[in-house]
């Protein structure tokens, strides 16, 4: 039986899909959302490190599994290799929410330089870095909703380089447990400005949901009670008691239909049944991430488009980013770890921009609860990786070990990309997604002075031996916060879509994830994605209403 | 492998009736190597090689190593799941292991002194293993996949085999299970 045409199909339902799909079917057009994964539940995976989405060794607890999606790295020497969602997709997840089901649930905003770094920075060699073709206060009224309707709790009066806001985060903000007190007290010694972390996460009842009851399992897990708020869990909801949405799960989206005409008219999809389906509509939006979304567009070709969807200029899949995640570590003579989870609880925004000689930054935290498998990989250089001296460390010092760490933002580079690979397909017959290109290395640079100060902290805070790691490096971008592919942008020549998310070439084609950002902040992107989602979700329902069909 | 899990409950109840349950059930599983093996993949001679690798990994001191927390158990188990992409790795690593022992020093791996079981170990993760069961590498690639999987199996949840009786959280203090809030049974 043929699918039934509705007014718009959304692909991905999550951070960003999820919200266009709320707002679409609130404002009364009829949706089918997309979603390759299923419904993740709490217990799937339970407490269980080795299948949770942070450790992924056994599996991906919240998907997409090893057997039948598998994509192409191709590394700095030239080689390459077919990998596996547990060994390189670095916590990628496919579920109803996505990433928002598993993530530390950060809520950060961008910051006004970060919408203008060309502006700020000027041009760098080898760096495709550009301003944004909408500013921070064109979002702001986006952050707020996303900050409000999935509930965020922080208070950002603390944070002295937060942008301007026109209404406060709707909860309070969350208590430090013992170490980020230490590292709480010990940054305003040193004259930084420390202050709790927003995040979209209760810290009292909000949304007909609980507070969180603070477990050391959360960042990498679901959670039990509902309390770390995510797509699935507040808009989707909404969206689909509307009665204008289906959610149509396990089921993957194949290629974009090209008619004749050279028009946009729906996508073939593979049902749960892995058959072969068409679902027609007046409008598409991809959100199917950074890496998923380009792929899409590429493997949508056609007379009309030969390149590519969207791919007339050879920008699709290009300025592929992630973070250079970059910091330090600490043991100190007692326990710092009171199991009050998740763990992250304190930032400085003190490195977040105008470092001298510094391109961006980014904010520094401790970091979320590391459980004991993830714990035996830390060690200081030289350290023992094995044997007695090993397991020793792992006796005396999971409790006193603590960790600052941060999302250095990264020079975008035209060279890191997303193609399809011209072999490899997965279990549907779909080509595969290929990942080429280094960083900057300047970026190295960057992370070097973010770890110095990640270091610096966590010595005034007490620890007797410290250490650093340092990010960046000649590798492949990407992985868990991935961004920037199919960039926004006023110049069709160098950008994938207008500055509502629409594809530059195409009337009724709109993009709402990561692959939007121009560059990447210093910040974790959950909440961006989720105010671009508003941002795009919103002009088309607004069009729409004033009779706008897209043709 | 669905079917391979699947054994009724009758015919459960009834081997387990003549005391024979957990044999039994690893014997009838047709993915086994060889009926007469205690393990699901490994032959008995391998699982003694892995026991002692294992033991060097993650060594008994004033508590449990990983050989009697389970390691050979998990990675065992491992191979018949998610691990099945390794299962020609391990059969050949661990003949390249026992090969150049005996050819070395005329004993097999477990049989050396706990020195000279550290000296290959270390050898091995240097990369610097010689012999013609070594292609470029595997000698470390091998000792990663080992280490990485006793480290599992030493630090992940005993659902799945390893970390008896929580050995590994106790040791480092760990409460488990959870026990703020909401409380459930573990399986």
């Amino acid at each position: 039986m043929e699918n039934r045409h509705v007014n718009a199909i959304i692909v991905g339902a999550g951070a960003g899909g999820g919200v266009v799909a709320k707002e679409l079917s609130v404002a009364g057009l009829s949706v089918v959302l997309f979603e390759r994964g299923a419904w993740a539940t709490y217990d799937d995976i339970d407490t269980d490190e080795l299948n949770s989405q942070r450790a992924h060794a056994l599996s991906n607890g919240y998907g997409p599994d090893n057997v039948r999606n598998k994509r192409v790295k191709i590394y700095p020497d030239g080689s390459s290799k077919i990998v596996l969602p547990t060994e390189a997709y670095s916590n990628n997840a496919a579920c109803v929410g996505s990433g928002t089901v598993s993530y530390g649930a950060m809520a950060w905003r961008y910051m006004q330089e970060d919408f203008k770094l060309r502006t700020t920075y000027g041009h760098v060699e080898g760096s495709t870095l550009e301003d944004w073709p909408i500013s921070y206060e064109d979002l702001e009224p986006c952050y707020e909703k996303a900050e409000w309707e999935l509930g965020v709790a922080g208070d950002d009066s603390q944070n002295p380089f937060a942008p301007p806001r026109n209404k406060p985060q709707p909860m309070p903000p969350f208590s430090h447990n013992k170490e980020a007190q230490m590292l709480h007290d010990a940054a305003l010694r040193l004259g930084f400005h420390p202050f709790p972390i927003p995040m979209l996460r209760n810290s009292v009842p909000y949304g007909g949901r609980p507070a969180c009851y603070r477990m050391r399992t959360c960042a990498g897990f679901a959670c039990p009670v509902s309390a770390k708020a995510g797509t699935h869990n507040t808009v989707i909801p909404i969206a689909l008691e509307s009665g204008n949405c289906e959610l149509r799960i396990n089921s993957v989206v194949s290629e974009i239909i090209v008619n004749d005409q050279g028009k946009i008219t729906g996508i073939y999809y593979f049902d749960a049944n892995n058959k072969k389906q068409k679902q027609t509509a007046d409008i598409v939006i991809i959100a199917a991430s950074a890496t998923e979304t380009p792929r899409l567009l590429l493997n949508s070709k056609s007379k009309f488009f030969p390149k590519g969807i969207g791919n007339e200029n050879d920008w699709v899949g290009r300025n592929l980013q992630g973070h250079a995640y970059t910091g330090a570590f600490g043991i100190f003579n007692e326990d710092v770890f009171d199991d009050l989870g998740p763990g992250a609880s304190v930032a400085i925004c003190d490195f977040s921009h105008h470092n001298k000689g510094i391109m961006g930054g980014g904010m520094l935290a401790n970091e979320f609860i590391r459980m004991p498998y993830l714990f035996s990989d830390i060690r200081p250089p030289g350290a023992a990786r094995w044997g007695a001296e090993h397991k020793d460390f792992q006796r005396k010092n999971f409790k006193k070990v603590a960790q600052v760490i941060g999302p250095y933002q990264e020079h975008p580079v035209f060279d890191a990309r997303i193609d399809v690979d011209p072999l490899v397909k997965d279990f549907w017959g779909i080509p595969v997604a290929r990942l080429s290109g280094f960083r900057h290395e300047k970026d190295v640079e960057g992370c070097k002075f973010m770890s110095e100060k990640a270091e610096l902290w966590l010595k005034e805070a007490g620890a007797i031996y410290t250490w650093q790691n340092v990010g960046g490096g000649k590798g492949l971008s990407g992985g868990q916060h991935q961004a920037g592919t199919c960039r926004m942008g006023n110049d069709p020549k160098t950008s994938v879509t207008d500055k509502w998310g629409r594809v530059h070439s195409v009337p009724n084609l709109f993009i709402a994830d990561g692959s939007l950002h121009v560059n990447n902040g210093g910040f974790n992107p959950a909440l961006t994605i989720m105010a671009l989602g508003y941002r795009v979700g919103g002009y088309i329902a607004g069009e729409w209403s004033k009779g706008n069909r897209f043709k | 492998m669905e079917n391979s899990k699947k054994i009724s409950r009758r015919k459960f109840l009834s081997l387990s009736l003549l005391g024979v349950g957990g044999v039994a059930l690893i014997s009838l599983n047709p993915f086994s190597k060889s009926t007469s093996s205690n393990w699901r993949f490994f032959t008995n001679d391998e699982g003694v090689l892995v026991d002692a690798l294992a033991e060097q990994i993650i060594p008994t001191d004033e508590s449990m190593g990983a050989r009697d927390a389970g390691a050979t158990n998990f990675i065992d188990k491992q191979l018949m799941g998610p691990y099945i992409r390794y299962q020609e790795t391990y059969r050949k690593g661990l003949k390249a292991i026992q090969e150049t022992c005996k050819t070395n020093f005329k004993k097999s791996f477990e049989a050396l002194e706990w020195e000279e079981q550290t000296k290959f170990l270390q050898s091995m993760e240097a990369g610097k293993i010689e012999g013609s069961n070594w292609e470029k590498g595997f000698d470390k690639e091998f000792f990663e996949l080992i280490r990485s999987h006793t480290m599992q199996s030493f630090y992940g949840s005993p659902r799945h085999g390893g970390n008896k009786n929580n050995v590994s959280y106790k040791m480092m203090r760990l409460d488990y299970p959870v026990i703020i809030g909401q409380n459930r049974y573990k399986v």
